[in-house]
């Protein structure tokens, strides 16, 4: 066998090898598994149309009633004093979960509120604000809230060492 | 803000058959090459080798399929390459050592222990059908990895070949108990580390700003710490000590996330070692070849002289960037270049290329090794993977380092490609192990599925409450808590599980 092949024989056999390795690697590029994880806001916007849309999904009927109900028009949940201060969670067709829990939509880092504390939702084309039992209560300005109260934008809610409220 | 969600995860079975084919022609080549090389022809039994090599490797691959879908596509084709180059160069050190005269016929002894090792792993991916049933047999595997220790030191069955004594002559094979007892002392770090991870982490007194462990937490560990140095002194294996006490040190620092169990290890074992350089010549003489390789009274010594290491590095550099080509170098100069220093033979005749590749495949079976022990759901299952992805990449390191001189040359095998029936068994069983985490941890999970439907705020789940639905909420939550536990709406929406389940009982 000539020279030539053998010394093409044997560069090619360590191209085959390198080309083994990178495969492997392009292989692990397209093998991602796991969780992934995305800014919620992009998403939203992508899939459910403009933010403020309080109106049930499936019956867009009645024009959000403003003048009856609170914070119809809010597109924020935003954290104004305590120490989440500056937090906020875009707010969306669904409720808002306010707790401790990790599978509250907004975790609160705090050891006066509880695992689940309040509920923001969205109802007959406004927001209200619901305690759900919790130890320390609800605070809307002085009253603690007993029942589901329409909240309107710019009313302070405070939950624990958090207040927090809805923004446009 | 941000949201979690599952990414669909594929099979691979298919990418892996693919890759299978390049690692079994990387295979294969190389047996081409080494006659091509060596004779200048083809050699004449490549086919029914390539038959062989191709059963026995898409063997192991419908053996996944079968018993675990989702394993990781990567691991078995890189294994399977770097087997085969293994086989290559050693059948082509034979041929060298049978032109010098020298003992020979390693490589056929080698392909009947690939064989064995390859149907080994199939049968652990048979048999063991959920890794979490070893964590029952924590304490289990401490014993046997004793044991395993121990052996090479009792009467009749231990063997002491070039001044180490860590093997055992069972009939016509000889084995390395301590290849073994790597995996099965991963095991038990595992088992024992998951329950104790907590004790050692957080309770101790806290020195110099670093958290140190109290004294009873650390018993179990210091057995090992102990074995592991008798490992040293009675045995005279700087390599296997090594390669334990690293593997020991990476879970508890793997477990507890303390950086003070690496300092305390390393400070150990190098006052151990320094211990054992000061007491017993041949760790000495190590250090020695180590930091003086090319003095020539090192080089001459008659014994535990810097010869071999030497050779190697000629070896290395005769092959320079690209290799001389299989069969045309001479790595047969060296002693023992079908296992300690077969990675001098591959640099000579592979190149800093082909050894950068070889390296490469290394890395990347260590790296699946540690994606599936973060991917996988449970605390014995991360700590298994871990470790286990971290002796192979150890003990790469720890051979190539020595034959390399980045650190004293210990006698350990690299991974697959060197000669030895005990490490190509004990590799396949941990590739086989790796796999069957790595199908754990790459499956998609149901039972999570179902929770995060029935427990998360779904965007869509308040839209679809009847309007009355609010007035019953609204009682329901003025009432007494455990009055709302039965009504129906509990049942849906974002209601925490673990209150729900407090209120009926």
């Amino acid at each position: 066998m000539s020279e030539l092949t053998v010394t093409l024989l044997r560069l090619g056999y360590l191209a085959l090898l390198w080309v083994l390795v990178l495969s492997s690697i392009a292989v692990l590029r397209r093998d991602l598994y796991g969780t992934k994880i995305s800014r919620r806001r992009t998403a939203r916007a992508a899939s459910a149309g403009p933010a403020p849309s309080p109106s049930p999904g499936p019956a867009p009927v009645e024009p959000p009633q403003r003048p009856a109900r609170g914070g119809g028009d809010a597109r924020r949940l935003v954290v104004t004093e305590g120490p989440l201060t500056g937090t906020g969670v875009p707010l969306s067709s669904s409720a808002v979960l306010i707790g401790r829990s990790p599978a509250c939509t907004l975790v609160l880092d705090d050891d006066y509120s509880s695992s689940r504390h309040a509920r923001v939702f969205p109802h007959e084309g406004g927001w209200f604000v619901e305690d759900l039992g919790s130890t320390n209560g609800t605070f809307l300005g002085e009253s603690r809230l007993t029942a589901p109260t329409p909240l309107p934008t710019g009313t302070p809610v405070r939950i624990g060492r958090n207040v927090i409220e809805l923004q446009r | 803000m941000a949201t979690v969600q599952p990414l669909p995860v594929r099979a691979g079975r298919g990418t892996e058959l693919v890759l299978l084919v390049l690692a079994l022609a990387v295979g294969i080549g190389a047996y081409v090459l080494v006659g091509i090389g060596t004779s200048g022809e083809v050699p004449a039994d490549v086919v029914g080798y390539s038959i062989g090599l191709t059963v026995l490797s898409v063997g192991m691959h419908v053996v996944l399929r079968w018993r675990a879908p989702f394993a990781d596509p990567v691991m078995l084709p890189l294994a399977v390459a770097l087997n085969g180059v293994g086989l290559a160069i050693i059948y082509r050190i034979d041929i060298g050592y049978e032109a010098a005269g020298k003992e020979h016929g390693f490589a056929g002894r080698q392909l009947v222990w690939t064989g064995l090792a390859i149907a080994l792993a199939a049968a652990v991916i048979v048999f063991l059908r959920d890794h979490r049933t070893l964590r029952r047999f924590t304490y289990t595997a401490m014993v046997v990895s004793l044991v395993l220790l121990v052996l090479p030191l009792l009467p009749v069955i231990g063997q002491t070949i070039n001044g180490a004594r860590i093997w055992v002559r069972l009939g016509p094979a000889g084995l390395q108990p301590a290849e073994l007892a790597k995996i099965t002392l991963a095991i038990f770090f595992a088992g024992y580390l998951v329950t104790h991870r907590d004790a050692l982490a957080l309770a101790g007194p806290k020195v110099l700003g670093l958290q140190l462990p109290r004294l009873r937490d650390l018993g179990p560990i210091l057995i090992v710490w102990v074995a592991s140095l008798g490992v040293l002194v009675f045995e005279r294996d700087l390599g296997t000590s090594l390669m334990l006490f690293g593997l020991f040190v990476a879970m508890l620092f793997i477990a507890t996330e303390r950086f003070s169990w690496v300092v305390i290890g390393v400070l150990l074992f190098v006052g151990g070692a320094a211990l054992a350089a000061n007491l017993f010549g041949h760790v000495q003489a190590r250090f020695d070849v180590w930091l003086h390789a090319l003095d020539p009274e090192v080089y001459d010594r008659e014994v535990g002289g810097s010869w071999q290491l030497v050779q190697g590095l000629f070896g290395l550099a005769n092959g320079g960037l690209f290799g001389t080509g299989l069969g045309q170098g001479r790595p047969d100069l060296v002693a023992y270049a079908q296992s300690d220093f077969v990675v001098a033979s591959l640099g000579e005749e592979l190149g800093l290329t082909g050894l950068f590749a070889l390296l490469m495949c290394y890395l990347l079976l260590a790296q699946r090794g540690l994606r599936s022990a973060i991917g996988v759901r449970d605390g014995f299952g991360k700590l298994l993977a871990g470790g286990l992805a971290f002796v192979l990449a150890w003990q790469t390191f720890v051979v190539v380092g020595g034959v390399t001189r980045i650190i004293p040359l210990t006698g350990l095998t690299t991974p697959f490609v060197a000669y030895g029936g005990s490490s190509l068994l004990a590799n396949w069983i941990i590739v086989a192990l790796l796999l069957r985490i790595s199908d754990d941890a790459r499956r998609p999970a149901p039972a999570m599925q179902v929770l995060t439907i029935d427990d998360l705020p779904d965007p869509d789940e308040d839209d679809a409450v009847p309007a009355d639905a609010l007035p019953a909420r609204t009682s329901s939550v003025a009432a007494a808590r455990p009055a709302r536990t039965g009504s129906d709406e509990d049942a849906h929406g974002d209601d925490h599980p673990t209150e729900r389940i407090g209120g009926v009982s």
